[in-house]
């Protein structure tokens, strides 16, 4: 599942077409949701099959699709500066967290809490956080219909 | 894959490779996959941390369930981004035909 979840990101952003890199972004997310199920958080990890790989990826899906065309792959060469240093640069943040990690005695926790039910992450979200609720539902409703003006708006210049 | 330090560090290494994408991409929509590597990265921390950490002062009164909680509104924030950039890009794309974010020289300030 590590293998799925790293190598699906690394094939998401290096596939040469951009098709495979979303398809390589969907297997990422699909092996996040299956690290939720081993963590014990089933609700999450259907949460996130349903709403990543199910309505995301298929969205950019799409959108790939729609904006697709045979030129674009002028991505940066492999020898220049700006990708070695990204590259060295990915890999200092990797080290430096991993070496703190393993240096910490985090690997000491090794047994699962009882994990939270659906009757209580249900109650949590409806009474102490129900206001976050509500402004998640305001913030999900203007990004529709910023989305939806933007396309709009754009049409009708073209007329 | 049984103790907490093996999930953060997976978690780190999907941080490390969405700031390596960050970096080095220029393709619009290569750089909203890097963004959702990194928000997944973060979920994943917040997954393991309230599954694994023992409760230090919270009382035994208190609901395991927040990091769960605070996932499941994270996913939803994610997935309005992700609407609201996928929007971005193709109405881009009609007035430039094209996505490479350094191209797009008319939304600088």
């Amino acid at each position: 599942m590590m293998t799925v979840t790293v190598g699906g990101a690394i094939v998401a952003l290096e596939a040469e077409e951009i098709v495979y890199g979303a398809i390589g972004l969907a297997g990422s997310l699909f092996g996040v949701a299956s690290l939720f199920f081993l963590l014990d958080a089933p609700y999450v990890a259907v949460f996130q099959v349903t709403v990543y790989v199910g309505a995301v990826a298929v969205l950019i899906l799409f959108t790939v699709m729609l904006v697709r065309q045979e030129k674009w792959a002028k991505e940066l060469p492999t020898g220049s500066l700006a990708r070695v240093s990204g590259i060295l640069t990915g890999i200092a943040i990797v080290a430096v967290l991993s070496l703190s990690v393993i240096a910490s005695n985090l690997s000491a926790f090794t047994e699962f809490r009882n994990s939270a039910t659906f009757i209580q992450i249900g109650q949590l979200i409806s009474t102490d956080y129900s206001p976050v609720l509500e402004v998640l539902a305001l913030v999900l409703a203007a990004s529709v219909v910023g989305a939806l003006t933007l396309s709009r708006v754009d049409r009708e210049e073209k007329r | 894959m049984n103790s907490l330090s093996d999930f953060v560090i997976l978690s780190a290494f999907l941080l490390g490779i969405g700031i390596y994408g960050l970096v080095t991409k220029r393709n619009a929509l290569r750089l909203l996959f890097a963004v959702e590597i990194m928000i997944n990265a973060a979920n994943l921390n917040f997954i393991a941390f309230s599954q694994y950490a023992p409760f230090a002062a919270a009382g035994a009164t208190a609901v395991n369930g927040v990091g769960q909680t605070f996932v499941l509104f994270s996913i939803a924030l994610a997935a309005a981004e992700a609407a609201v950039i996928l929007a971005i890009v193709v109405v881009a794309y009609r007035i430039h035909q094209d996505v490479d974010v350094s191209e797009l020289k008319s939304m600088e300030g």
